[in-house]
């Protein structure tokens, strides 16, 4: 019997990869256009902010006078409630995802939890915003306080740390806790001698991401009442507060090309803070990488 | 090959009439003293000679989910003996060896049935706690997994946790000569332990488990990941170990296990075929299995 | 001696004298003591408040809308077509806030879904590791842009840009917002994605490869059908993302909740709804007040059900890898 049908096969090399060629284009083009939009955004945000910038600037509270107003409250309101937002929600995330990891049992309400945690890192802002505003402001009577704004945004992004850290705790070698038990540990102590210090840097890159998404958050700070035009400088967790999203959202909305310029520089000090925030946690990860491969 | 199935005689009853003798050390020829942590005042170590066995094994059954690994396991190990637990990959010797200090309670979803007992006490019962077993039985892995800490650090942290209330640089001295490690870091005990050689973190990982001072020192292929020089210093060490420990060591290298252990145990397919001195089992096997095994026609 | 059978354990745990050491040695509680049982537990009470957060927003929303509808019937909720609940003659159609979010969302979805995929293609089957340093970081820069910072964008740039090609074109509308909210979600689309082709395994592209396929073919033909629903799933992720989106939509869409498809038109979506209606400061006990409530109940809905239906289709993929 023939081996071969009698049909024969048109190759067509050439057409194939000419669009394979083309398709490649294409998918390159479309990856570097998110950057290039990036660029465009810096590029954009920079000119029309470079009037503005200046140590007058950083120095001055808002002030319906384009010319002596500043972000000093905001600036500070924003980094009171970034050490509010860490000081509640990296205890509790990091808690939760040992447990889940180093203690829970395979089971439904394991897995309930962790359906629970996936799900809840989907639900917009703007609902954190609601829960805190019924929770936090009214119900808890905190009123438009910086720690309702912090307790809002820790529950914001609690489900981020809990998630980056049992990633963290995942990529340990198992044998180093099992060496451990072998020696007679309890949980606890396998985890205080050995899990979390070397755990320590990945938890702590996903810890400054979602405290750089944190304090980014525009919508649920509006929402728990954060104010728009503060005069002064938060002395306590009790006290009223705005942050530097609310200020830009406040100027941008702002017919006036005075008060966008103002918004603009906003932007480059909270882009500063988040690009600086960022590059911490990437150089960190390198680092831990690095080390990890040379162990 | 061999036609001789091991599930046609189980249980396997391991004929070992066993030549455990006083010349051997007897377990209280290692200070006792330093483990104040818990014996009460009437403890009495060297009432009785060794003649009783150091771990019994009685019809134990082990399943990882629906895998039925271990299937009926009895077999005693005697003290100050090196045992040595032979057979193909899957055949259920690590996981037995696992079960002896209650490792594999760590994964979920397994489970285990049978009894282990340690010098007469079951640790597998209701109040006994896993803890308390891993420090009578210490364990050593396949692979060297030092902590990522100072070499000091490695020996001293299991001792410390365990409440040990004496001269910690002595214990690590102590620990670090008993792996025959210590005259290779001794100027280096507080630089990182992931600096030393395979063989040596192999040498340290013995030393951490003897710091917790174990009656009981169970091996993963403690070997199997060294360079021959390196392996041969492990055998040294393991061999100088039995004086004071009970070894239970699992390895997939016979030479080695003649080398080194004073009884073998073939297990095959979660069954235990034979168990009788090493060099009576590798010369005259009882079974066919394990003829065919240890003269390599399979495995 | 090794071959009688080991004797019973209750004969051996009452030999207390033999051994080293004294029997009660093994049973010292120290694994399950009070100390650890106390960390354990303190540990399962933090990892219990993820649960308490989501029982807490269902509370809410639920409890808070129950007075908005029993002033606003659903027949008036879903049947009716105008939102005004700031005029003296107010009406409660859901319907022109929700053709707003899914005007802007439509929007976003033709922006983002082929941007990202395409991204995920090329990081995942034709960068080089070093080109893959660099747009993966650049990347996460996108991702790590706040919200309020794409409005601004929105409303400065890409507004004024939309402009000089669409005459006409008002300052706050639809088109504008949801580009931006569009690349806003690029970045989630491309790295999920990418996730989904990297769980394929390469042996299916090598099996491609020997029976003559060319690299397109291998990717677009093989890699991209297996990965099909982790593709799907960051596809439903995204728009749910899109859906819950806030600050853009309120700084460059609109103020203005009507039922169009027309998407130079300014126009409102829920979530911006609820952000003008907290900002003024609307007395507690109002219908306005508790209208946000039935508003975020709506979305908190929609966007939950994305969310499971998503992660549903993501873990059946990965199990199948």
């Amino acid at each position: 019997m023939d081996m071969h049908s009698d049909g024969t096969f048109e190759l067509r090399r050439s057409q194939r990869k000419r669009i394979g060629m083309v398709l490649a284009g294409i998918l390159f083009l479309a990856t570097i256009f998110g950057i290039v939009v990036l660029m465009a955004l810096l590029v954009d945000v920079i000119l029309t902010a470079a009037p503005w910038l200046d140590a007058q600037f950083v120095h001055s509270f808002p002030s319906s006078t384009p010319g002596e107003a500043g972000i000093w409250s905001p600036l500070i309101g924003t980094l009171w409630l970034m050490g509010l937002t860490a000081l509640i929600s990296v205890p509790l995330g990091v808690a939760s995802a040992l447990y889940l990891e180093e203690y829970a049992q395979d089971g439904w309400f394991l897995r309930l939890i962790q359906v629970n945690i996936a799900n809840l890192a989907g639900v917009p802002s703007v609902v954190y915003g609601i829960l805190g505003l019924a929770l936090f402001v009214r119900f808890a009577s905190l009123e438009n306080s910086l720690l309702a704004g912090a307790l809002t945004l820790s529950l914001l992004i609690l489900p981020i740390i809990i998630i980056s850290t049992q990633e963290a705790l995942r990529s340990l070698p198992s044998g180093i806790r099992e060496s451990a038990f072998a020696l007679g540990a309890t949980r606890w102590q396998v985890i205080y001698s050995h899990v979390l210090p070397m755990a320590a840097p990945g938890i702590m890159t996903g810890v400054i991401l979602a405290l750089s998404r944190a304090i980014g958050e525009t919508a649920p700070l509006i929402l728990v009442g954060a104010l728009t035009f503060v005069p002064f400088v938060p002395r306590g967790a009790m006290d009223q507060f705005t942050a530097l999203p609310i200020q830009i959202f406040n100027w941008t909305a702002r017919p006036q090309d005075e008060f966008r310029g103002l918004a603009a520089a906003a932007i480059v000090i909270l882009m500063i803070l988040l690009f600086t925030m960022n590059l911490t946690a990437i150089l960190l990860r390198n680092y831990f990488e690095e080390r990890r491969a040379g162990a | 090959m061999s036609t001789n199935e091991p599930t046609d005689d189980a249980p396997p009853s391991p004929p070992a009439p066993s030549p455990a003798s006083a010349d051997e050390a007897t377990p209280d020829a290692r200070p006792q003293s330093t483990r104040d942590d818990t014996p009460p005042a009437d403890a009495s170590p060297s009432a009785e000679p060794s003649v009783e066995p150091k771990l019994n094994i009685d019809d134990l059954h082990f399943w990882y989910s629906d895998n039925h690994a271990l299937q009926g396991i009895t077999m005693d190990v005697q003290p100050n003996k090196v045992t040595a637990l032979i057979g193909p990959s899957g055949c259920g010797k690590s996981t037995l060896l696992r079960c002896l200090n209650r490792m594999n309670e760590l994964i979920q979803g397994t489970t285990l049935e049978g009894t282990i007992l340690v010098d007469g006490q079951d640790i597998y019962a209701e109040d006994t706690d896993p803890v308390m077993v891993r420090r009578r039985v210490g364990m050593v892995f396949q692979k060297p997994n030092p902590f990522p800490k100072t070499i000091y650090k490695n020996v001293a942290w299991g001792a410390e946790i365990n409440g040990y209330t004496g001269d910690v640089d002595a214990l690590v001295e102590r620990s670090l000569r008993q792996a025959a490690l210590w005259d290779e870091v001794k100027d280096q005990l507080h630089t990182s332990a992931l600096n030393l050689s395979g063989g040596q973190q192999q040498r340290l990982c013995i030393a951490r488990t003897l710091a917790v001072q174990p009656d009981v020192v169970l091996m993963d292929e403690p070997a199997s990941a060294l360079d021959p020089i390196a392996t041969s210093k492990v055998e040294e060490t393991i061999t100088e170990l039995k004086k004071d420990y009970t070894i239970v060591i699992v390895t997939h290298n016979m030479q080695q296990a003649s080398r080194i252990s004073d009884e073998t145990a073939f297990l095959y397919m979660g069954r235990l075929v034979e168990m009788n001195p090493t060099d009576e089992l590798f010369t005259r096997p009882e079974k066919d299995r394990t003829e065919a095994y240890v003269t390599g026609r399979f495995g | 001696m090794s071959t009688t059978p080991s004797p019973p354990p209750t004969t051996a745990d009452n030999e207390t004298t033999r051994g080293p050491r004294p029997a009660d040695d093994l049973r010292q509680q120290v694994y399950d003591s009070p100390k650890e049982k106390a960390i354990e537990y303190a540990l399962g009470a933090c990892a219990l408040v993820s649960v308490l957060t989501t029982l807490g927003i269902a509370a809410v929303l639920l409890i808070e809308s129950i007075p908005f509808f029993q002033s606003v019937p659903l027949s008036e909720f879903f049947g009716e077509t105008r939102w005004t609940p700031q005029f003296t003659e107010k009406h409660f159609g859901i319907w022109a806030l929700l053709s707003g979010t899914l005007l802007v969302t439509v929007i976003s979805a033709v922006v983002a879904l082929p941007v990202g995929l395409a991204s995920a293609i090329f990081i995942s089957e034709y960068a080089s590791t070093w080109v893959r340093k660099i747009l993966k970081p650049g990347l996460e820069l996108l991702a790590g842009v706040p919200t309020v910072v794409y409005g601004y964008f929105a409303l400065s740039f890409v507004t004024p840009l939309l402009q000089t090609f669409v005459p006409g074109l008002g300052v706050y509308n639809a088109l504008s917002a949801g580009i931006v909210v569009g690349i806003m979600i690029i970045p989630m689309v491309a790295s999920l994605s990418e996730d989904a082709l990297q769980a394929v395994p390469n042996t299916l592209a090598r099996a491609a490869y020997a029976l003559g396929a060319t690299k397109y073919e291998a990717v677009v033909r093989v890699n991209v059908p297996a990965a099909f629903g982790g593709i799907m799933a960051s596809f439903i992720l995204a728009v749910s993302r899109a859906i819950g989106e806030t600050m853009i939509v309120t700084l460059a869409a609109g103020a203005s909740p009507k039922t169009t498809a027309d998407p130079t038109e300014a126009i409102q979506t829920m979530t911006a709804f609820i952000v003008q209606v907290s900002k003024g400061d609307t007395p507690q006990g109002t219908i306005e007040y508790q209208s946000i409530f039935a508003v975020g109940l709506v979305l908190f809905l929609i966007t939950l059900a994305m969310n499971v239906f998503a992660n549903r289709i993501t873990r059946r993929y990965q199990e199948k890898y």
